[in-house]
């Protein structure tokens, strides 16, 4: 039986209860790991790299996500620059299913094993499930791919409607901590998210669900962030770094620094060491090529290869460069962490 | 007259010509300074037609994006090498 320990660094009490008994930091831990200094960012990125390779592994999950209805988002969400409601200079387009099942084959093609349908709507109407209907097949036709979806709040037949549909994982964020959540959006509520997250779990798919930093939270929202989401148990949590939209209520807000963002991403991986941890949007801004890296290294172990949604992400060669270079193998279709 | 980089100024179905509106602001490439446009470029696609200052319909995809002007017709630009 390993000892408690004692001592109250919590680096060293991490060690001991993540990484020794692979229980996750509560909600004030992980708000003391934020507030460490940067002096000791290195020893907490290493630490977050032994649980990952502890209890995940080396392999990295690589994903494809695409836009299948751009803009015109009635939701008031404040860093997306596709809502309706901002005068963001983003407008509304369908990307129609040969353009769809090429972009699965572009993902496909750099050994990625996962290819998420995202569309910007409060929820799915007939004519976007329709068309997640067609699109699903057409892309399982085609390509030896996982397909994914992410097309906001979900009634519960949508929720069967995507299983029978053959949609294995869905993503629905929370976005932000409870508390916070009224300052980033408006138009829905916080439970409405969780509703949502509840059913997709219920249903069998695997649920994503994950959240932005750089918001303006405080440190003390951002590890609710990381408690409400352990709680959530979700498969995979993606982690974004707010990109500020032009247009947008958070446009002005400068993006998170480096060392905050490589903070976030390691006490989330304490926060939890069983879940996929994956790279999002805004990454190339807050981290660059240098964090991308550090991150890598400090607990992330999943990327979204190729461009986001409505802006651009790195050269895959890049990344998988990056990948290949650490000794971190690609996972394998239909491989489990 | 300032000029950002091609990425911020994409000529859309002209070849040469520059335009006269920048592609990631939507103003004038001669009024004030693009500097910031010229960095959002590597990250961004253009959203405003560059002949006619139109918001452009803009898809991307993981390997490229397509931005189309209802005037001036659509470009397509790879983003993997």
């Amino acid at each position: 039986m390993t000892a408690q320990v004692t001592g109250t660094d919590i680096l060293d009490v991490a060690r001991e209860q993540v990484l020794g008994r692979g229980v996750p930091l509560t909600e004030e831990q992980v708000l003391e790991v934020l507030r460490t200094g940067d002096d000791r960012l290195q020893d907490l990125l290493a630490l977050a790299h032994e649980v990952r390779m502890t209890y995940q592994g080396p392999a990295v999950e690589v994903e494809g996500i695409v836009s299948l209805k751009t803009g015109g988002c009635p939701e008031d969400c404040h860093f997306c620059s596709q809502s309706g409601q901002f005068t963001s200079p983003v407008r509304s387009v369908w990307l129609n299913i040969p353009e769809l099942v090429r972009a699965a084959k572009q993902t496909a093609a750099t050994g990625a094993s996962e290819f998420c349908i995202v569309a910007a709507v409060r929820g799915p109407d007939a004519r976007l499930m329709e068309q997640m209907r067609e699109g699903v097949a057409a892309i399982r036709a085609a390509v030896d791919i996982q397909v994914a979806a992410s097309l906001g709040m979900l009634t519960q037949e949508q929720v069967d409607e995507l299983v029978d549909m053959g949609v294995h994982r869905y993503n629905h964020n929370l976005e932000a901590g409870r508390s916070y959540f009224p300052q980033v959006v408006t138009t829905h509520s916080f439970d409405e998210r969780l509703e949502t997250c509840r059913m997709v779990k219920e249903s069998g798919m695997e649920l994503c669900c994950g959240g932005l930093v750089g918001m303006g939270e405080t440190l003390e929202q951002r590890a609710e962030l990381a408690a409400q989401l352990g709680e959530l148990e979700p498969h995979e949590v993606p982690l974004n770094f707010l990109n500020p939209r032009p247009g947008t209520p958070f446009g002005d807000l400068e993006p998170m620094s480096t060392n905050d963002a490589l903070r976030t991403i390691a006490a989330f991986r304490l926060a939890l060491p069983r879940t996929i941890l994956r790279y999002a949007g805004g990454r190339e801004l807050t981290l660059g090529d240098l964090g991308t890296r550090d991150g890598l290294l400090g607990g992330i172990n999943a990327v979204i290869v190729g461009n986001y949604l409505t802006t651009l992400g790195r050269d895959p060669r890049e990344d998988l460069a990056l990948l290949d270079e650490l000794e971190m193998p690609i996972k394998a279709l239909n491989e489990t962490f | 007259m300032v000029f950002a980089d091609a990425g911020a100024h994409e000529p859309v179905a002209r070849g040469e010509d520059p335009g006269a509106w920048c592609g990631q602001c939507g103003l004038g490439v001669g009024d004030g300074d693009h500097a910031r446009c010229a960095v959002r470029a590597e990250l961004e696609p253009p959203r405003y037609c560059i002949h006619c200052r139109r918001r452009m319909k803009v898809q991307v995809t993981p390997g490229a994006w397509t931005a189309t002007c209802i005037e001036h017709g659509s470009v397509e630009r790879s983003t993997w090498a």
